[in-house]
């Protein structure tokens, strides 16, 4: 099912440490030893997050070489941002749109304790 | 699109575990001025609608057990939207929310409205749907390419990797 791929995609991505790994693959391919080196934990621990993100089709690893490098499919990865991403900004716009409202409201307020303030000196 | 304000971001998350949205984002207002912008009627309809659609609301009680309908218009085209307040608290709105478009899906909307002092607030908005698929579809809406077609592209990238 394509929902479930996606949700894969969105859960493998969802990870801190599986998404420096993609950041890092961005750059290269690397074997999961060297996906490892930066961190404090196993090969065994980082081999974990590669299946995870191999079984989201986010990365695939070669067969044939003996060093096996871990390779990241950008295009996966672009989409699945891609959503997310128009999503953030159709978020941000709205609630730009929401700055403007409270300034607005703020100015409001504003203007009324002014104009109070004045009508309360002008009384005393 | 106003710029005045872009330092604040939002953040989004596509919760793995459920199928949940989180949206943070901070504003530079109080959370009771927050709280008005999301219920009276005549300031909420200036900000909800996408750029470019007029809102009018159709029906708005903004008090818990109430309910609200509104429809966003652009070219003769409307997009209706209606739910309920579950609750309506100094800092925190419960809601329901549903497209008319498809009337048997709702998600529940939790708003927290937590005051940062200084007269800013950080938004936590917090939307569950009751499956993983509606809520990619969510993800997905108001999309150029639609659902079907993302999940074809999808389908069609990840095909390619097996």
């Amino acid at each position: 099912m394509a929902d479930d791929r996606l949700s894969r995609v969105f859960a493998a991505l969802a990870d801190p440490t599986r998404r420096d790994m993609v950041a890092r693959l961005a750059a290269g391919d690397a074997t999961v030893g060297e996906l490892a080196d930066p961190y404090d934990v196993s090969v065994q621990a980082v081999s974990k997050h590669v299946k995870v993100l191999t079984d989201a089709g986010l990365v695939t690893q070669t067969k044939d070489a003996q060093r096996r490098p871990c390779h990241l499919e950008a295009e996966v990865f672009d989409l699945a941002t891609k959503w997310l991403e128009r999503y953030r900004l159709r978020a941000q716009a709205r609630y730009e749109r929401l700055d403007t409202v409270l300034a607005d409201l703020q100015g409001g307020a504003h203007a009324e304790r002014r104009r109070r303030n004045r009508r309360d000196g002008a009384a005393s | 699109m106003s710029a005045t304000n872009s330092r604040h971001q939002v953040t989004i998350e596509a919760d793995p575990a459920l199928p949940i949205i989180r949206i943070t984002r901070d504003f530079d207002a109080t959370p009771s001025e927050l709280v008005r912008a999301h219920t009276e009627p005549d300031l909420f309809a200036r900000w909800v609608g996408p750029d470019g659609m007029a809102t009018t609301i159709l029906d708005w009680d903004a008090t818990s057990g109430g309910r609200w309908r509104y429809v966003a218009e652009r070219d003769g085209q409307t997009f209706g939207f209606h739910g309920c307040f579950h609750e309506v608290a100094a800092d925190r709105i419960v809601q329901t929310f549903t497209f008319d478009g498809q009337p048997d899906g709702v998600a529940l909307e939790t708003l927290r409205f937590d005051d940062l002092g200084d007269g800013r607030t950080r938004l936590r908005a917090q939307s569950l749907v009751d499956s993983f698929e509606a809520r990619d579809q969510w993800l997905a809406s108001g999309m150029e390419t639609g659902i079907d077609q993302g999940y074809a592209k999808l389908d069609a990238l990840l095909g390619g990797l097996r």
